[in-house]
């Protein structure tokens, strides 16, 4: 395995050749928001919130970008900034969050990005689409109206727990998160009822029936299984 | 098989009608359209002894059905199959025909085009008589690879699919690629709305396709490939699948092809439908049978592609220069264009403008000289506006640039692309507000959704740019909207949801005046946009 030498915000570091920024930056201590991206889980670099600046010409999400000999990272600036704001504004303006009546608040990482970015304001126009909430498993249910489309759940069914229950159906805007055939999620029979998806999902969208979020998610419980795993 | 063996090969019946009395019907999709069978089977009948023939697409399209009279070289064009006692009159006398298009033709240079309107695309014979596999069998029975890698390097042919990468480069990067198996692709999947150079190339000379395929696969040491057609393609998908099934029959595809240890075998797979599925790893993801979305790269597609195996993916067009590259030499291509774009490059000239059609231009021509003196100008005495070059990932540019050289890097500076071909001409009466939402609800239609930036950011700009089309938009939104394009242009996971902004930054660039005028007047100066309680 190769070492290589790069720098992040002016400091030189080093790390392995299979190693992500966002790996090296986290042993280090430097803090890069993040959404999409869950350890344990393959990162898929869609959410674009943990992008950086990479050599001063071009902007990479840092999950899934290999560290390279002599990069020139930067973390945060202002450009940074502003474009992680208005991804996550956008996201917020994707569904209908309100978050006083949402059993996530309080422990929702969407809410805390914002806190973390500070977000004061906002200018971009809610798109309020319909969206369906799905109580129809006996444990669990999805309401859409919270959901981010970060595929965490996807990823950990299909992964982890090997069901293949979960998908994303529909293409741009119209995108959602689907059981099985697009059925109601009770209907979907490869589903275990395992429940890993509600305990990785970042928001509100995935919840236990009758138990606020704040006492229920494990969002960590992934690197335990790797550390029982010897990985 | 040397290709003079494979020139015996060709039956007599192909060689013995006289050539120099020709009358080629074009009967590639827009004149098919037009009922151009019927006229190819009536002149059939009234001509019995003159070699009659159908052949692809002439490039004046928007006065099809085009008929070439040789040896004259004489085109009548609108020749409809009730008009066909004015047709055989016209053939008759020659003379009779006006060549007020001769500009059209003239001011062009073909390579990639050059049997266009020229062979019978359904005849392997007519294309080997036109030096057809002679290129791919000097490679095959006088060159290495490497050699061959490095007449495409030093020709400096850059992919025609629209990012305009060095096409040696990715040539020997596959190549060096240690591994077992390794797969050639040819991007048809051509979407831009306006863009139809892929088709007619693929409707009027596959072969060529074929060829460059075959040389590049033999390059890089491929023994699979794939062309990905666009499924709205049923004529150029028919002519390919018929293109194939005939080289194989010449053994030029296949197993042991030409008598060597060579073997190529090439499949043509129908896209899925989207947009977003041109792009390379999405188009991989499709012909690995997966959904066809992105992902991010790298690794790109040269280190792990198709099942995870090297691939080389070019366009078509960029395939149909390698023939003529090892025809005539690199030093020969790298002569025409300029410094940083060799050779030619076709345009699917659209929008307000007089000829409408298919053309292929030396790289750096002016842009002037390619929508003025060859495409005739703009009709019904208009100004021009602007022309959008590169489609919905592309930018308009404005008459003061009309001196611009057709170059990549001169119309990235511009703020627009290269992009595939697509060349949209705009006249006054355009509204730029109107048309950056065209083109921005085009790609929020076919945003695949994967990514942040491009999924909202689609729909946010399209809510914008309506609204203000609507007199309901106000100075806070034109910040807003600039704010967003930046974020999707700098954070976007593929080039759909990059360059996606781009019409809608060049429109504002340019346009200012427009844009404002709209959100502080409420007045559309093209008189396009109807708001509520009308102009003003
Ligand atoms: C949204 C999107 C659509 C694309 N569509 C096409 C297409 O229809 N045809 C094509 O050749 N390349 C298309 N491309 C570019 C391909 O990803 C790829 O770069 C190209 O096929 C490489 O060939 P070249 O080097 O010969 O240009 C598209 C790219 C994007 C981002
Ligand atoms: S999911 Fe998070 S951001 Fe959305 S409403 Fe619930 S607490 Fe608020
Ligand atoms: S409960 Fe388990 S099996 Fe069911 S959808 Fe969630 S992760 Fe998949
Ligand atoms: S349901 Fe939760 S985990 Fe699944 S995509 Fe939506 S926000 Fe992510
Ligand atoms: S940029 Fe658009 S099309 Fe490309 S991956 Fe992102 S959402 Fe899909
Ligand atoms: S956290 Fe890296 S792209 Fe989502
Ligand atoms: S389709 Fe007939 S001239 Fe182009």
């Amino acid at each position: 395995m190769k070492i290589k030498t790069f720098t992040i915000d002016g400091v030189e570091l080093s790390g392995r050749e299979d190693q992500t920024i966002l790996e090296v930056a986290r042993e280090h201590g430097i803090k890069i928001p993040t959404l999409c991206h869950l350890e344990g889980l393959t990162p898929i670099g869609s959410c674009r919130i943990c992008i950086v600046e990479i050599d001063g010409k071009r902007f990479a999400p840092s999950c899934i970008t290999k560290v390279e000999d002599g990069m020139k990272i930067v973390t945060n600036n202002s450009e940074i900034t502003e474009y992680r704001k208005t991804i996550l504004e956008m996201i917020f303006a994707e569904r209908n969050h309100i978050c006083s009546i949402c059993i996530a608040n309080g422990n929702c990482e969407l809410q805390n990005l914002s806190i973390e970015l500070g977000m004061d304001h906002f200018e971009i126009k809610n798109q309020y689409p319909r969206c369906e909430v799905d109580l129809s498993h006996e444990k669990y249910g999805i309401d859409h109206n919270r959901c981010v489309l970060c595929a965490r759940c996807v990823r950990v069914c299909a992964k982890i727990e090997g069901a293949h229950t979960k998908d994303i159906s529909g293409r741009g805007h119209n995108a959602r998160i689907i059981t099985d055939f697009a059925r109601g999620w009770g209907e979907a029979e490869t589903c275990t009822g395992c429940g890993k998806c509600v305990q990785v999902c970042p928001t509100g969208a995935l919840f236990e029936k009758g138990k606020p979020v704040g006492a229920r998610k494990k969002r960590d419980f992934l690197n335990y299984l790797k550390i029982m795993r010897g990985q | 098989m040397l290709y003079e063996e494979l020139l015996e090969k060709i039956d007599d019946q192909f060689l013995s009608k006289d050539k120099q009395s020709t009358i080629s019907v074009c009967v590639a999709a827009g004149c098919l359209a037009l009922g151009s069978d019927k006229v190819l089977e009536e002149l059939k009948r009234i001509f019995p002894d003159r070699k009659v023939k159908g052949v692809g697409c002439l490039g004046l399209c928007s006065r099809g059905t085009l008929v070439r009279i040789e040896p004259e070289g004489f085109v009548i064009e609108h020749a409809k199959p009730d008009n066909i006692d004015e047709i055989v009159n016209f053939i008759q006398n020659p003379e009779k025909i006006g060549d007020e298009n001769k500009k059209f033709y003239e001011k062009q240079q073909k390579i990639v085009l050059k049997n266009c309107g020229k062979i019978d695309p359904e005849s392997i014979e007519e294309y080997i008589l036109n030096e057809g596999y002679k290129a791919f069998l000097k490679c095959l029975n006088e060159l290495s690879p490497d050699e061959i890698i490095n007449e495409v390097i030093k020709s400096g042919l850059r992919g025609r699919g629209g990012g305009g990468y060095p096409t040696g480069l990715k040539w020997s990067t596959v190549a060096k690629m240690q591994s077992p198996i390794k797969y050639l692709v040819c991007n048809a999947d051509e979407g831009d709305p306006g863009a139809f150079m892929d088709r007619a190339i693929l409707e009027s000379d596959p072969h060529r396709i074929i060829e460059g395929m075959l040389i590049a696969a033999y390059a890089i040491g491929a023994n699979r490939g794939y062309v990905y057609v666009r499924a709205e393609y049923p004529l150029a998908i028919k002519r390919l699948k018929n293109a194939i099934k005939n080289a194989e029959r010449f053994n030029l595809l296949g197993t042991n092809i030409a008598g060597t240890t060579f073997n190529f075998n090439l499949e043509v797979r129908l896209g899925a439908g989207a947009y977003v599925c041109g792009e390379e790893t999405a188009l991989i993801a499709s012909i690995e049978g997966k959904k066809g979305t992105p992902r991010p790269r790298p690794p790109y597609p040269a280190e792990s592609g198709i099942k995870n195996y090297p691939t080389l993916i070019n366009n078509v067009e960029t395939y149909a220069n390698i023939s003529t590259i090892i025809n005539n030499g690199s030093g020969w291509f790298a002569s025409i264009g300029t410094d940083k774009s060799k050779g030619t490059k076709v345009f699917a000239l659209s929008g307000n403008i007089k000829n409408t059609g298919l053309v292929e231009v030396p790289m750096g021509i002016k842009l002037y000289d390619l929508i003025f003196e060859i495409g005739g100008g703009i009709p019904n005495d208009k100004e021009f506006k602007a022309v959008q070059t590169g489609g919905p990932s592309g930018g308009c540019i404005p008459s003061e640039y009309l001196n611009t050289p057709v170059d990549y890097e001169s119309l990235v500076h511009l703020g627009s692309i290269m992009g595939s071909g697509g060349m949209i001409v705009m006249d006054e009466d355009t509204c730029m507000v109107d048309m950056a939402k065209f083109f921005i609800d085009f790609c929020k239609s076919e945003s695949c959704g994967k990514c942040a930036p491009c999924r909202n950011g689609t729909v946010q700009l399209y809510e914008i740019l309506d609204k203000i089309t609507k007199g309901e938009g106000n100075e806070r939104d034109l910040t807003t909207m600039v704010k967003i394009a930046n974020t999707m242009k700098k954070t976007s996971l593929c080039g759909l949801g990059q360059s996606a902004p781009n019409p809608v930054l060049s429109a504002f660039k340019y346009f200012k005046d427009e844009f404002y005028e709209h959100v502080l007047h409420r007045y559309c100066p093209a008189g396009v946009c109807k708001f509520n309680g009308g102009n003003r």
